[in-house]
């Protein structure tokens, strides 16, 4: 089965980081995501600039509203998300556990099946 | 990271709204400032057994709202006790509390945080201090450290400060609409003079280049609260541009590294997209300001792989915008070098004779005069600028700077000169 995972975190204290916590965050988590990429379990992952960047479309009477800011105002933002190829929804929820593990403070992980999947191409 | 590490960024990340929240509740900085602290320590003692709240900023609002009524109390013995309708109601549900934190109190208590810090009467340095002590939450010797003046003097500095801005008056009531756009203009001013600080001061004093990072915390900070003001976008991304370049602004001597000489791999490609993206987002509301206009110059810069493919032609359009939009000598002096880049030296120098009366005890003017002079080959001309500027030097780096300049005007400098 295909899932997203989706990580929910506080922005005003992911975006505080330091380079050097920053850094150290990173490598935690690259060390558990090897093992699912070397299994070829691993899709495309995402980190995502903070909600400030963001830029919503809604439905509006005429035309499309173009909005500044995300879809939702959350305490916790969606910040990064994975994609993995498991065999059990277990198996999602323990990798989602060891990124939970590694990560500090209070983040979220959202795991979410896919109906359809797309990894697409792109130049960049 | 460990816990402790992140309970402090997290208390810190939910300083501006909780104290905003505890001083629109307490009416009196000290007692808000005092509940907060009290809240902070609460937070450090039971966060690691029990996990971090979801809502950070909610229970720290809660629980000093809670000690800084029991305080107020003691310290009222003898005094009748205060009147419950001096706070707003009572609720001991967080959840509750959480509820109404989403209303758009919130933002009026950040704003008007940061708001006090920039009373007119205070000189920016002190501005500077007040909001990185109430706003950021910076201890007094870490100010004093950047402002290299003893931890005494800060703190009668601050203090004085702040009975300034108690004498003032703290504005409570709601602001319209019109007071709440003039508001964040001066917040957001205030927030460039903190990034200023750490810009100009940084290499000589590392304590002072953090304050670029705090000021771009600052940014986007108002701009979560603000997200649809094409200004704030601005001024974050025209701050991330500039501090994008940190590390390849100074050589390993301290020395200063201009544009055309920077490794422009050593510039931070993630901090340069996430501003292009907020000055794409800016220039949709169509509705040009200072701040954008000058994001604008910087990103031609940033989006310049080499010097050579610099589109100096759009910078000095967008000087000349900014021009009219702010005019300013200094605004003419940036644009000259665009001009020179188009049109060569005698261009740029033509443009900025007439600014020599209001620009002469401006280093920067002298120093790109003598710049301008030097291309033109007009070296004993060049050499007097340049003298003049290391008079106006405002710092060793400066200095050494223009050192440099006249070192290359004496290896080009002909005999007959």
């Amino acid at each position: 089965m295909l899932y997203a995972i989706l990580c929910y975190a506080h922005e005003e204290t992911v975006f505080a980081w330091s380079k050097e916590e920053e850094d150290a965050v990173m490598a935690r988590l690259h060390a558990v995501q090897e093992p699912m990429a070397r299994a070829g379990k691993l899709g495309p992952t995402g980190r995502l600039m903070p909600t400030t960047a963001a830029t919503t479309v809604r439905k509006g009477k005429d035309e499309p509203l173009v909005l500044d800011g995300p879809f939702a105002e959350t305490k916790e933002a969606l910040l990064g998300f994975y994609t993995v190829d498991v065999d059990t929804l277990d198996e999602a929820i323990a990798f989602s556990k060891q990124l939970s593990a590694v990560n500090p403070g209070s983040t979220s992980y959202e795991i979410r099946p896919f109906y359809v999947f797309h990894p697409g191409e792109m130049k960049t | 990271m460990t816990d402790i590490a992140w309970i402090e960024l997290a208390l810190t990340a939910a300083r501006p709204q909780a104290l905003g929240a505890l001083l629109r509740y307490f009416r009196d900085l000290d007692t808000a400032e005092e509940a907060f602290q009290e809240a902070c320590l609460r937070a450090i003692r039971t966060w690691p057994d029990k996990g971090a709240p979801r809502d950070p900023a909610a229970w720290l609002i809660f629980v000093g709202r809670n000690s800084g009524i029991d305080a107020v109390r003691k310290r009222s013995k003898n005094d009748p006790l205060p009147e419950e309708t001096a706070f707003s109601d009572l609720s001991d549900a967080e959840n509750d509390l959480a509820d109404r934190l989403d209303n758009s109190n919130y933002r009026d208590d950040i704003l008007r945080l940061m708001f006090i810090c920039c009373h007119p009467d205070l000189p920016n340095t002190q501005q500077i201090a007040l909001a990185l002590r109430i706003v950021s939450g910076l201890t007094v010797p870490q100010i004093a450290r950047a402002f290299l003046v003893s931890e005494a003097a800060m703190e009668q500095r601050i203090t004085r400060a702040k009975a300034r801005v108690a004498k003032a008056g703290v504005p409570f009531e709601t602001p319209g609409p019109a007071e709440r756009a003039e508001r964040l203009g001066i917040v957001a001013a205030m927030i460039y003079l903190v990034f200023n600080e750490g810009y100009s001061a940084g290499i000589t004093n590392p304590d002072n280049a953090a304050f670029c990072e705090e000021a771009i915390r600052l940014g986007r900070l108002l701009l979560r609260i603000f997200p649809a003001e094409p200004e704030i976008m601005g001024l974050t991304a025209l701050m991330m541009l500039q501090h994008s370049r940190a590390r390849a602004r100074f050589d390993g001597q301290g020395q200063i590294i201009l544009l055309d000489d920077q490794d422009r791999s050593l510039w931070d490609r993630k901090l340069i997209g996430e501003a292009l993206v907020l000055l794409d987002k800016a220039i949709r509301h169509r509705q040009p300001g200072p701040y954008q206009v000058q994001a604008a110059i910087s990103a031609l810069h940033a989006r310049a792989a080499r010097p050579e493919d610099t589109d100096w032609k759009e910078i000095d359009m967008l000087y000349g915008l900014l021009e009219r939009i702010q005019p300013s000598p200094v605004v003419t002096l940036n644009r000259a070098v665009a001009v020179s880049k188009l049109e060569g030296p005698e261009a740029a120098l033509d443009l900025i004779a007439p600014l020599a009366e209001k620009l002469d005890g401006y280093f920067y003017f002298h120093g790109v005069r003598g710049g301008l002079l030097m291309q033109a080959g007009r070296n004993g001309e060049a050499r007097v600028a340049f003298d003049r500027a290391i008079a106006l030097a405002n710092s060793p780096a400066e200095c050494a700077h223009i050192r440099q300049q006249i070192d290359k005007l004496g290896a080009v400098a002909s005999p007959a000169e």
